[in-house]
């Protein structure tokens, strides 16, 4: 979570848990960044902003191989080979 | 249906060529004191083994446990010392004269000794204000009347200004040892529970803070306080308690490594279960630092009986101090010193004590 | 946290395990390279090895810049730290690295004030604090963390600040991993690729792996169930034969890269003919120094180093580990001669140097089991008709 100082325009507060710390946004002020955005930090500066859409594509793509799973272990203990 | 394979007996070789190594006697190599030697850590364990015991070496020094236990006349005393060199002086939730009444206050509970008489000296730095010293001696005095111990004697210094970053303290206790039982880590033995009275790494977080240098703001607090009456309760509850220790710089993780290494036994911690404040896990991911290494003020360390168990959780829990408490591993035979922690994600692996204080990890 | 917690979930990891294992082919042995160190810290921090299949092992590559840092050039560190009036500021992890003569914290003990920082700003921070001093930042890191100490020259520069400089130690990526796939000793199926570093230069740098060396690679991000994906989509490829770039980090990893941070970098430093790395020898055009136009930044040009090449001890085996042909435990002093306490070697001192990660985390006498139940599509099928009817 962000909120961007107004008297330091390349300086924003990120959020950890609780714990707030100003960090230095020049390298991603470029692409645009917001309250609310993401971002990757690094010695006191935001590499990169979290793409939330990839992240919850790589989350899909972790959930479908958990669910994948769990429905083979489901389907083998149901099978009886007699 | 498991499929297991034994690990290349090369590298079972070097494992044990590496066990032998660290058994080796102690011996400091560096020309010159460095911070890494008062970290807690494995220099401070070398620093201590290889120069104050090999120069001291008596039996009641050698269990280098929190204080020292001892018989004079029938009576069965504790006695124990701490000096207090915290910077800044005041912080969040204490200041250094808390730490100097409540770190040997909790030595001696842990020795399983109600705490009696304090000393305290004071070194005070040239130009150091005394609205600060006031201060200071009243955190003191109140300390001191919360866990019902009298300072009975004590001296001062002042040295030139630059030198003692203000105020060092120096305190030194003595209790008498109510339990019956022996306490101290050489009792600990496989099959023993693991349990910590309530969150880690809030005082170590927190003075870290409040030093200022880092521009970062949290809503954290010292866990400075005097656990004496938590250990009490917990005695009283609990048949079966081997040893206690106060957690303080170095964190649980040192206190579990001395013991194992004590002990000769494995201590297996379950990551999960090792309970930690979102905070304190928060500003510890920006700093880099791992929360079981960083100090705590008022937390205690207690190895039982497994079958206890549940009973010195439950003394534990009806104690304010210990309403996060929690059953953190259990005391294994093998592998003997080392303590070995089951990740959250379900590996395992070792965790050793560092070499000085936690540094930040960069990447 | 969010984004990481998620990435961190036990039975996700065993779903991949599971996938990972039904790739292998029976009886060939797969070796993959993790070039970053933060990879190597996570893969034991996590003990993500117990969750690979005995055939799949993973070398640790030279992504650690601390670990490839030439005792000499500490040795000239210490040396600037050492003249009057200077105040030297440099990350944590550095500290502890030996020079010939001691580390940083043995050169204060001996009178330097070498300062611990969370970021070369606080050096800017120190600098506006202690007018009188000159504060030299030890910069070093890969392209990862040279954006950030571009943007403090800058920043001092528009401020106007005249007591700081830079000792600038910074690599770049790519010359290290071409000098590893040119290497004779080295047999890899593939490389999972550095993470951060990547979200400065992209991925596009890494495509002359899979076309000219045709090894798969695969950008990984830094929580367990990352590798472990990156590991899963190594082994698709070459189950289908392919050798492609593929970025598994792509919710932080942007394909190309961050143009702002290679902006500064380009503004203010550019690359050196030659470097030294420990344990690889010298590298062409593997480093950055500051840039004449900004040279009243660099600490090279206002302090004269001695520059002294120093060969590492002789018993010193980190060149090897660092390069992935030796595993720590085979180098001839690890565990004895060499500790955490008592470092001979880089390797050592990092916490992501293979070295101190195998010692601190993963060496005990332990038997790969593999998960007690369900790892194959047999062993599933054997223990439903272990189930009475």
């Amino acid at each position: 979570m962000i909120e961007i100082l107004t008297d330091r325009p390349d300086l924003a507060k990120v959020d950890v848990s609780g714990v707030k710390r100003a960090i230095n946004i020049g390298l991603v002020a470029e692409e645009g960044i917001a309250p609310g955005d993401w971002v990757l930090i690094h010695v006191g500066f935001a590499l990169s902003k979290i793409d939330e859409v990839e992240a919850k594509a790589a989350m899909e793509f972790l959930e479908s191989i958990g669910k994948a799973y769990e429905d083979e272990i489901a389907a083998l203990r149901d099978s009886e080979i007699v | 249906m498991s499929n297991a394979t034994a690990p290349s007996e090369r590298e079972q070789q070097v494992l044990d060529r590496i066990e032998r190594a660290r058994r080796r006697r102690a011996k400091v190599k560096e020309e010159r004191i460095t911070l890494a030697h008062g970290a807690g850590g494995k220099a401070t364990q070398t620093l201590i083994e290889a120069v104050f015991l090999d120069a001291f070496r008596n039996p009641l020094l050698e269990p280098l446990e929190d204080a020292a236990s001892f018989t004079v006349d029938g009576s069965r005393l504790a006695l124990t010392t701490d000096s207090f060199v915290v910077s800044p002086l005041f912080f969040p939730g204490g200041d250094i004269g808390d730490l100097a009444v409540n770190g040997t206050v909790n030595d001696l509970a842990v020795a399983g000794a109600v705490p009696k008489y304090l000393t305290a000296g004071f070194i005070l730095e040239e130009g150091f204000p005394v609205t600060d010293l006031i201060r200071i001696v009243e955190s003191m005095r109140a300390a001191a009347q919360t866990a019902g111990v009298a300072i009975v004697t004590g001296d001062t210094k002042v040295v030139q200004r630059g030198k003692a970053d203000g105020c060092y303290i120096n305190t030194a206790g003595v209790g008498v040892r109510e339990y019956p039982g022996p306490l101290g880590a050489a009792t600990v033995r496989p099959g023993d529970a693991v349990l910590v009275s309530g969150p880690v790494g809030e005082h170590g977080v927190t003075v870290m803070l409040a030093r200022g240098e880092l521009d970062i703001e949290a809503d954290l607090e010292s866990d400075t306080a005097a656990v004496h009456g938590l250990v009490a309760d917990l005695l009283a509850a609990t048949p079966g308690v081997r040893a206690m220790r106060d957690a303080t710089r170095g964190g649980v993780a040192t206190i579990l490594n001395e013991v194992a290494k004590a002990a000769e036994v494995a201590v297996v911690v379950d990551e999960d279960a090792v309970p930690v404040a979102a905070e304190v896990r928060g500003a510890s991911e920006l700093l880099g630092i791992d929360p079981l290494y960083v100090a705590c003020e008022g937390r205690i360390v207690a190895f039982v009986d497994g079958a206890a168990a549940g009973n010195a959780l439950a003394a534990m829990h009806r104690h304010p101090l210990g309403r996060q408490a929690a059953i953190i591993g259990t005391v294994r035979a093998d592998p003997p010193g080392l303590v070995l922690l089951n990740t959250a994600f379900g590996g395992t692996r070792i965790c050793d004590l560092l070499v000085g204080d936690p540094l930040p990890r960069i990447c | 946290m969010r984004f990481v917690d998620e990435f961190r979930d036990a039975d996700k990891a065993r779903a991949l395990s599971a996938k990972i294992t039904s790739l292998c082919e029976p009886g060939r042995q797969y070796k993959f390279m993790e070039v970053c160190g933060g990879h190597t810290h996570t893969i034991y921090k996590h003990g993500l090895e117990d969750y690979l299949p005995e055939n799949i092992t993973l070398v640790h590559g030279p992504g650690c810049p601390v670990c490839v840092i030439p005792m000499g050039r500490i040795d000239d560190a210490i040396h600037i730290a050492r003249q009057p009036g200077v105040l030297m500021t440099s990350f944590g992890d550095m500290m502890r690295v030996p020079g010939s003569g001691g580390n940083f914290f043995d050169s204060n003990a001996e009178g330097t004030n070498i300062r611990m920082v969370y970021s070369p700003l606080d050096s800017l921070k120190i600098a506006r604090q202690n007018p009188d001093m000159h504060v030299v930042f030890m910069a070093i890191g890969f392209e990862t963390t040279a954006p950030s100490t571009a943007m403090t020259m800058l920043r001092a520069a528009k401020d106007g600040i005249d007591n700081f400089s830079v000792f600038c130690n910074h690599i770049t990526i790519i010359p290290a991993i071409k000098a590893i796939l040119d290497s004779p000793d080295l047999r890899l199926d593939g490389f999972i690729g550095p993470g951060h570093v990547s979200t400065v230069i992209g991925c596009r740098p890494y495509e002359f792996i899979a076309r000219d060396y045709g090894k798969p690679i695969v950008v990984s991000g830094f929580e367990p169930l990352d590798i472990l994906q990156s590991i899963y989509m190594l082994m698709v490829q070459l189950k289908e034969g392919r050798s492609d770039v593929e970025n598994q980090y792509s919710r932080v990893v942007p394909w190309h890269g961050n143009p702002t941070a290679l902006r500064a970098i380009a503004e203010t430093m550019e690359l050196r003919p030659y470097f030294e790395w420990r344990g690889l020898g010298f590298i062409s055009h593997s480093a950055l120094r500051v840039r004449e136009t900004f040279e009243r930044f660099d600490a090279e040009l206002r302090y004269e180093i001695p520059g002294v090449r120093v060969a590492d001890p002789k018993a010193c085996q980190c060149g090897e580990v660092l390069k992935g042909v030796l595993k720590p435990w085979e180098c001839k002093v690890f565990g004895t001669a060499c500790t955490p306490e008592t470092p001979i070697g880089t390797c050592m001192v990092s916490p992501e140097g293979a070295c101190a990660a195998y010692y601190n985390f993963g060496r005990f006498t332990r038997t790969r089991v593999r998960e007690a139940s369900l790892s194959t599509v047999d062993d599933l099928a054997a223990s439903a008709r272990r189930v009475p009817s």
